[in-house]
């Protein structure tokens, strides 16, 4: 293990932690408004997955979105203009907290139809095969997904035409409120899913980061070694309610569910094995919170003072002129 | 040089294929069925099945397949057998295709056709005899083309795969065996320009894909009485060429717009409201429409031509324009 590695990949998570925490506080001060889906505890699995991949790889995520959007490197200050819906952000303002879009980034967005971006992945995996680009796909999904008709179409195609991309089911065990126990038939083994199209599939636990990356990486390798799909499950929890309209418990789960899971924070759980490990201090976590609070206060800062975007934008991206 | 609807299609394609290794044909039974009405002949055999996919039976899925390819560059065309079936894949046009430019903020963009035949044939039933091009028509961020003759059909064909953005293409079943004059060569027609296909000074009809054939045949007829109809087609229905249209109502005074798909909320509504608009003043009378009827398609014969414009409903909708100006 390496310190400057688990520093790093620490710092991306707090970063992620933090900019959630500001943006359901800029939420509750009416900066942000619509839907607003936090990704607080669930961070180590962008973090990892993104981490075992290249700048040319494609991302595409759900409408929780902000964490990969983040975590594949977009400015935190544009990322929140966005939520603003400032001109300065990401996407102009148009997109918002669900349809964050960084194309330099090879970020292709976050969609909020349920299932409906699978195909766009398959889409993207297919482009970069018959580009012979050697680039994979990372798609991002909630177990919610899983059963849709479009995830399964998805599914069939990837594995039919062998395409370079990589299911990553974030499975936090609920759609909004409904346990996934009312939601999917094999509840228990959702990766069995994919594996019934002939597509290789793995659980990780994905409240661990190096777990979760160490995994990916293989899977990456094989991906890209031998053009077929992948499906990974990852076991996870959302610490905070579906939205912001929804608390963090409410009648579909327990304070007690919430504060037990809590326990396995995925934030607490890398600073524990660095400490463990002896390669890293309190004054470094001290340091690196200060780095990422400063970043995120500039974000708000330059979110706050960026403009709205000017009425003759209305009309603007409607059609490529 | 006198070809059919089809093998204009055919031509488009090819030509489109040949000049830009972006463009590829995805769909059902495309490859080596050579299409569900043989659009695609050839095509496995000279491309490949590397550009020429044939597809598991999932609109959803290919639809936003190539949708996904588009995002990153290539140039897709989306053949739907009918477009009854690209219902099942309208979550991918209407919130994929035809959004993502906008809610990028015009980092992405969707650059491919999705074409194949609508409207009714002949005894094909409700689930297979349908008119949905308003339904395209009512979404921002796409293009929607319909075209009538094997001229047309070519030139806008090819304009269409060069477009930068998500373009409906809605061919028609009875319209792929009719023959017309294209021109030799390359050539494109631009989208977004309406053509008048027949000058008259009477009364204008406006008419698209199939209706266009209907409307024709009726101006004849209205020639022999008399009445010079100058018939319009629009031949892109968004964006809708009205420039020509109005300046066709500002001549005639009269306009009757004929038009297959179900009367509520229907294209020729919106046609109708733009030219009240436009050209209010120049009008001797109301305008008339001419539609297909608000029922699920009956399959049997005398039910089925019940539901769709003919000649006779044609010509009673203009004599009607003349009789109250």
């Amino acid at each position: 293990m390496d310190r400057q590695d688990l520093l790093s990949l620490y710092r991306q998570m707090l970063l992620i932690r933090r900019f959630e925490e500001k943006s359901a506080e800029m939420y509750a001060l009416a900066k942000i408004a619509g839907f607003l889906h936090l990704y607080i505890g669930e961070e180590a699995i962008a973090v990892g997955a993104i981490a075992a991949i290249r700048p040319d790889d494609y991302v595409i995520s759900a409408y929780r979105d902000h964490g990969h959007c983040l975590a594949r490197g977009s400015d935190p200050g544009r990322v929140m203009a966005e939520l603003f819906g400032k001109a300065t952000g990401l996407c102009k303002g148009k997109g918002g907290s669900m349809h964050l879009i960084d194309a330099r980034r090879n970020f292709m967005g976050g969609y909020a139809i349920v299932g409906g971006h699978l195909p766009l992945a398959t889409g993207l995996a297919f482009a970069a095969q018959y580009r012979k680009r050697g680039q994979v796909v990372l798609c991002f999904f909630g177990e919610g997904a899983v059963p849709s008709g479009q995830a399964h179409e998805a599914f069939n195609l990837a594995a039919l035409w062998k395409l370079p991309v990589i299911f990553v089911c974030e499975n936090n065990r609920y759609a909004m409120g409904t346990p996934i126990k009312l939601g999917i038939a094999l509840y228990s083994n959702v990766a069995e899913t994919a594996r019934s199209y002939g597509i290789q599939a793995e659980r990780v636990d994905g409240m661990d980061v190096l777990a979760v990356r160490a995994l990916m990486r293989g899977v990456v390798e094989k991906v890209r070694a031998t053009q077929g799909p992948y499906f990974v499950e990852a076991m996870t929890y959302r610490f905070m309610g579906h939205s912001m309209a929804d608390p963090a418990h409410g009648h579909y789960r327990t304070k007690e569910e919430v504060d037990e899971e809590r326990k396995r924070d995925p934030v607490l759980l890398l600073r524990q094995t660095i400490l463990n490990a002896g390669l890293g201090t309190e004054a470094d976590f001290k340091q690196l919170e200060k780095e990422v609070g400063e970043i995120v206060a500039a974000a708000v800062k330059f979110a706050d003072e960026s403009p709205f975007p000017a009425p003759s934008a209305l009309y603007e991206d409607v059609y490529v002129e | 040089m006198l070809i059919s609807y089809r093998e204009a299609l055919n031509q488009a394609m090819r030509e489109e294929m040949r000049r830009d290794d972006r463009v590829f044909l995805i769909g059902e039974e495309v490859g080596y069925y050579q299409g569900a009405f043989k659009v695609s002949k050839g095509f496995v055999e000279e491309f490949g099945p590397q550009r020429v996919l044939d597809t598991p039976i999932t609109e959803a899925g290919f639809t936003g397949l190539a949708i996904g390819a588009a995002m990153a560059g290539l140039h897709p065309i989306v053949e739907l057998m009918t477009f009854n079936f690209g219902i099942l894949a309208l979550d991918q046009i209407v919130n994929n295709a035809a959004k993502i430019r906008y809610m990028s903020g015009g980092q992405l963009s969707v650059p491919l056709v999705i074409r194949g035949p609508g409207s009714a044939a002949h005894q094909l039933a409700a689930q297979h005899s349908q008119s949905l091009e308003a339904w395209f028509c009512h979404v921002p961020g796409l293009k929607v083309i319909a075209p009538a003759t094997p001229h047309d059909a070519k030139g806008l064909l090819k304009s269409a795969i060069r477009d930068p953005n998500p373009v409906i293409f809605i061919e028609a079943q009875l319209l792929y065996g009719t023959k017309g004059e294209v021109a030799e060569g390359e050539y494109t027609i631009p989208i977004g320009r309406a053509e008048v296909k027949r000058i008259g000074h009477d009364v204008t009809i406006v008419a698209y894909s199939k209706m266009l054939l209907l409307a024709l045949e009726a101006a004849d007829e209205l020639a022999r009485e008399g009445i010079q109809a100058e018939v319009v087609d629009p031949r892109t229905l968004k964006p809708l060429d009205l420039e020509t249209i109005a300046a066709s109502v500002k001549k005639t005074g009269r306009l009757v717009i004929v038009e297959e798909g179900w009367r509520v909320a229907g294209l020729g509504a919106q046609i109708a409201e733009s030219l009240y608009t436009l050209v209010f003043d120049y009008l001797d009378g109301p305008i008339v429409r001419v539609t297909g009827e608000d029922v699920p398609m009956p399959y049997t014969r005398p039910l089925e031509d019940a539901a769709i414009p003919d000649r006779p409903r044609v010509l009673s909708a203009v004599r009607a324009v003349f009789k109250r100006t």
